[in-house]
């Protein structure tokens, strides 16, 4: 199969950049996505240009390092599916393909379609861990966790960090992101004592850098492991509650 | 450079060794943590919890990756589970039988103390883990669950559905990233190790390249870890992600680390096989499909019918016929060279004749459709969408692909390296997994060495170094590694040829999956160390790598990634080459019991090969660590 | 945003509730107006409690235009380098990318909406209006076509603000329960469909005739 590109070219943050078409042919359909863009950056540098750069390492849809927006959607057409499993077999022979990066203020374009993703670290540094120090901890067996909590935690710390979710919001917000990591600590027996100040010190770092949530809902969408708006519901919960609760009560029992 | 091969196993009895060892070792004083700086380069399992364990105790950390952030590292793909003696299942496991287990799985080419030492802080780990909040499975009371995994006979492995290895990863990045909020880790992502600094004898810092920017820098520090992974992407297509690769282990060997074991890779055998030429890499599905799922072939050959039209007494169920005890659920070695065996056969299946099936459908008619989906469903979506057929109707098709190498730096006890002050821990050192890995056992090595055994271990190196400064970054041992990390990049970007360097690395690839993989002879590994040669040359004659240093180039990253490859691979087949045996995963087939099974040589191969670089691969000075079993008797691995 | 979005929630729906008296005549709506100036009852100064009202709805309201403004403004930063693609938007409906412009339409008909049935101001008012006389100054002011054109398209625009205002204030205030999740789009829908339903029956009842010069069609 054949298809004709157009992809985004920039060669660092200073570049406004530009469009570039290309047509790519002798396909096959079930060669995926990323693989296409390997054979075209094969024929590129073979015929003396620079090649096109773009991210992705595990190739099975896990590290959360690659991601493209693909005519208009971040990691392209098919539904829970980031860009490296995305397969030719998806569009037809001769489709015209815009290929660009995430596009977000606090995600800057270091080159090509490759963005700086690393305001996610910042919001994780801020709160998204439970402070426990190798060696303290005591048996695993000592902490029961309700096996339906577990679940949802595990729902939860599916996110892979690929920044879809800020890249499909029309505000370019990162809510799904932070509530995927603080719904995953808080809703945990072991997260608790970190709950509110977690919540609120993720939240506010979220702030320095992104959009701000007004329920569209594309987020979930365009999240490959298509992780719920409802784990937002329950960052705002948290975040009104880290507000009004008296945390020095905390301990005691409800 | 001196080179010494002291494993420095402690006294006592194996349970005594771990505990005498922390007491006689000596420590470094709390106040004095702070005076210490320590370089982890790598922040996947090993590297971010050594990182994160470090800065917990007071030591001021630099941690490097290649990667946009800590949580992509590769240790995020593995499925499965992590093992631990925790016998919460009353099944009669043990850290004994765990032990013991590792060991005989390994074939009896790794060192006791150690593999003892693992087995014991396995229990630790689970806790540590849980405690972080990583989501284990539970039962319905709330207690962790558990599977049998990967041939063991008792329910030792504790997972998160199919994304263990994620999971157990973003609890590791989680307690780096405290620690760099704390301020008490100094991370640098995209960043790039590109050579060891070796003063005096010892390792003082590294040399590392700004992936952004390609700024070359040196970096000095009293001690230097390497946590950076294995190598199996020497293979090209190989489940390893695409950025993992040997440099940084092999430029510290060239420095004078000892490589153990080279040609000890693992190739797991249920993979997604290949379906077309342009394939960039392998998928692997998690081996717990085994438990569930019968493995065959069509018992004739060159039987070209879709699978469901073949009746059950056309099929061969070979794992079962050929190791009723175990079935399907040998070690991987065995049954990857079993499929192997069957595909070269003829009775390969698939449009390229390269797979064999994996059926759940005997599992989906006892166990119903639904406990089918709870257990694999998202192992299945990602089949279909990867091969567009579907699992539930059709058997699955799959083939072994390299997946982890038990090879790596040689380490002592400590796991110090034969350069004072440069350690590896994880997949990168050669291993406690002898010459085939468990199923489960990695995740599990890469969190001992990075929370619990380094961080008891590094004290004993660092104590003579209290009050004395790193080495000035403006040294000759420096700038003389930075001239040498310079002049490589400048020798690659002026060749200009004609060849991507993804050319040269699928045909290096086609070599030693062919030559070095599942199967090796002494005629075909010669074949091969004349090939890579050849292909090194035509490398710094023929490739093209485009771009220019001095910005984001990942034809430049690939190309030095790839010519360590070819160094890298010619010492795997000359290690292959020299030991005339059959252990684990190294299949000589001149090396075979008459039933085609691994025939082991204790009598002369009973010991770890270290090589020593002297410039060349082909001249690598060969020494060996004997391995004595004081516990365990050696005796024929039999799965039957 | 969520919080003041509830009191004006409520503001509407009761507004809608308490024209439905136009139905009972002019005089039960005359009534209704009175009695809303007479609130409280002799514990509270005529007209006072009415007032505290009006200013907790005008404080509501600034702040939710304040807060609506400043996220809209915030946000539309966010991306400076627009999608070359179209957007085809996938979940996010109508409704919610359209918050900020139906937002403005109310905002604006709220003014003319006051000046012709509160203030009595021109140009807006009608030439018949009288302060108190609510039921005559409805007829008056939909018997002009355009006024209830002008009335419809508002409200239109309400529904689309409401609906999405109404969901997402369960998500905005964390009240999710799986169990439950789904009922908060009927919820929303059915809020909607009810308040702009009701409003929207007022011009079309005068126009077409069903509500006379002196009562239900009389």
């Amino acid at each position: 199969m054949k298809v004709t590109l157009k992809v985004w070219r920039q060669s660092g943050a200073e570049d406004p950049g530009r469009f570039e078409t290309h047509k790519v042919d002798e396909l096959s359909p079930d060669m995926s996505f990323l693989e296409m863009l390997d054979v075209l950056n094969d024929r590129i540098s073979v015929a003396g240009g620079e090649p096109i750069e773009f991210e992705s390492d595990c190739r099975e849809g896990i590290c959360g390092t690659c991601g493209l927006v693909i005519n208009g959607q971040p990691h392209g057409p098919e539904e829970r599916t980031a860009t490296c499993q995305l397969h030719m077999r998806k569009f037809s022979d001769g489709d015209v393909i815009t290929v660009e990066p995430w596009r977000a203020k606090a995600f800057s374009v270091i080159k090509d379609l490759i963005v700086d993703r690393s305001p996610f670290d910042s919001i994780i540094a801020a709160g998204g861990f439970i402070s426990v120090p190798t060696g303290s901890a005591s048996d695993a067996n000592l902490i029961p966790v309700p096996k339906e909590a577990a679940d949802a935690a595990m729902d939860a710390a599916a996110c892979i960090g690929c920044g879809a979710c800020v890249a499909a919001c029309p505000n370019s917000a990162a809510q799904l992101f932070t509530a995927a990591k603080v719904a995953h600590l808080n809703l945990l027996p072991q997260g608790q004592p970190e709950r509110y100040i977690r919540v609120t010190k993720m939240v506010d770092t979220m702030e320095q850098f992104f959009g701000s949530c007004t329920n569209h809902g594309e987020c979930e969408r365009a999240c490959p492991k298509a992780i719920s708006v409802d784990f937002i519901a329950m960052l705002n919960r948290d975040y009104i509650s880290s507000k009004i609760k008296n945390r020095r009560l905390a301990g005691q029992q409800r | 450079m001196t080179f010494t091969l002291d494993p420095k196993i402690p006294e006592g009895s194996l349970e005594e060794k771990w505990d005498n060892h922390r007491f006689s070792n000596r420590l470094v004083n709390p106040a004095n943590k702070r005076k210490y700086n320590i370089i982890v380069v790598g922040t996947g399992l090993a590297g971010a919890s050594a990182a994160a364990t470090f800065a917990e105790l007071g030591y001021n950390v630099t941690a490097f990756t290649y990667h946009d952030s800590p949580r992509r590292a590769h240790s995020i793909a593995a499925q499965g589970g992590i093992n631990a003696a925790k016998n919460y299942r009353n099944d009669g496991d043990s850290i004994w039988r765990l032990f013991y287990d590792t060991v005989k799985g390994g074939d009896f080419r790794s060192r006791e103390a150690n593999v003892h030492r693992l087995s014991q802080v396995s229990v630790e780990i689970i806790d540590q883990c849980a405690a972080q909040g990583v989501p284990f499975a539970r039962e319905y009371g709330g207690l962790l669950d558990n599977r049998s995994f990967g041939g063991a006979q008792v329910s030792r492995t504790f997972y998160a559905r199919g994304q263990t290895g994620q999971q157990l990863l973003l609890g590791a990045y989680q307690a780096l990233m405290r620690q760099v909020g704390l301020g008490k880790i100094d991370l640098h992502t995209r960043t790039e190790m590109l050579d060891i600094v070796v003063k005096d004898e010892r390792a003082v810092g590294i040399i590392t390249r700004n992936l952004v920017t390609g700024e070359v820098k040196s970096w000095s520090s009293h001690a230097v870890v390497l946590a950076t992974g294995g190598y199996s992407n020497v293979y090209y297509l190989s489940t390893n992600a695409m950025y993992s690769n040997a440099s940084a282990i092999w430029r510290a060997h060239r420095k004078g680390a000892g490589f153990a074991n080279p040609s000890f890779t693992q190739i797991h055998p249920t993979c997604i096989p290949a379906d077309n030429e342009f394939q960039s890499k392998l998928t692997l599905m998690s081996e717990s499909l085994r438990n569930d799922g019968r493995i065959w072939v069509p018992a004739q050959t060159d039987d070209l019918r879709t699978p469901n039209t073949i009746s059950e007494n056309e099929r061969d169920y070979y794992l079962e016929r050929r190791y009723p005890a175990f079935g399907n659920l040998v070690p991987r070695d065995v049954a990857s060279r079993a499929a192997k065996k069957e595909v070269d056969a003829g009775r390969g299946v698939g449009q390229l004749r390269n797979g064999v099936y994996l059926d759940l459908s005997h599992a989906i008619e006892r166990l119903g459709r639904e406990t089918i989906e709870a257990r694999y469903g998202n192992l299945l979506e990602m089949y279909h969408r990867i091969t567009d057929e579907n699992p539930y109707t059709d058997p699955m098709r799959i083939y072994p692909a390299p997946h982890y190498t038990m090879g790596g730096l040689w380490v002592d006890y400590n796991l110090m390296t034969t350069v004072p002050g440069l350690y590896a821990i994880g997949e990168a050192n050669y291993s406690d997994h002898g010459s085939n890995r468990l199923g489960a056992s990695a995740l599990m090595q890469g969190l001992a060495d990075g929370y619990f055994v380094l961080p008891n271990t590094i004290g004993e190196y660092l104590a003579d170094y209290l009050n004395s400064d790193t080495v000035p970054i403006d040294d000759p041992s420096f700038i003389e590694a930075e001239r040498e990390v310079n002049d490589s990049i400048d020798r690659m970007l002026s060749v200009n040829g004609s060849k991507t360097v993804d050319w040269f690395h699928r045909e290096l690839g086609r070599i030693m999956i062919d030559e070095c993989g599942m199967e090796r002879s002494r005629p075909g590994l010669e074949k091969a160390l004349s090939k890579i040669p050849e292909l090194r040359q035509e490398f710094y004659r023929d490739v093209r790598v485009p771009g220019e240093g001095e910005s984001l180039n990942s034809s430049l990253e690939k190309a030095g990634r790839i010519a360590d490859f070819f160094e890298l691979a010619e010492l795997m087949c000359r290690d292959a080459i020299d030991r005339e045996e059959s252990c684990g995963a190294h299949f000589r087939i001149e090396h075979q019991t008459p039933e085609g099974e691994a025939k082991r040589n204790d009598a002369d191969f009973s010991f770890v090969s270290v090589y020593q670089h002297t410039g060349d691969p082909s001249t690598a000075i060969l020494h060996q660590e004997d391995l004595t079993f004081e516990n365990v008797t050696l005796g024929q691995r039999s799965y039957k | 945003m969520a919080i003041t979005g509830i009191v004006l929630l409520g503001y509407i729906a009761t507004h809608m509730l308490g024209n439905l008296k136009v139905y009972f005549g002019p005089e039960d709506i005359n009534g209704y107006g009175e009695a809303l100036r007479d609130l409280g009852g002799h514990l509270i100064p005529r007209t006072h409690l009415l007032w505290l009202l009006r200013i907790g709805l005008t404080v509501a309201f600034v702040l939710h235009i304040h807060a609506a403004y400043s996220l809209t403004l915030l946000n539309r930063r966010q991306r400076p380098v627009a999608y070359a693609a179209r957007r085809e938007y996938l979940i996010a409906s109508y409704a919610s990318r359209t918050m900020a412009w139906t937002g403005t339409i109310v905002l604006l008909f709220l003014v003319f909406h006051l000046a012709d049935l509160t203030w009595g101001a021109e140009p807006a008012v009608s030439g018949d209006f009288e302060r108190g006389e609510i039921y005559n100054n409805m007829i008056a002011t939909f018997s002009r076509w355009p006024v209830s054109l002008l009335y419809i398209v508002a409200n239109l625009a309400l529904g689309l603000h409401v609906f999405h205002g109404v969901w997402s204030l369960f998500q905005s205030l964390g009240i999710s329960n799986p169990r439950f999740n789904k009922w908060r789009r009927h919820l929303a829908l059915g809020f909607t469909v009810v308040v702009i339903g009701g409003n929207l029956t007022f011009p079309l009842a005068v126009l077409s005739g069903i509500l006379g010069e002196s009562g239900f069609l009389a």
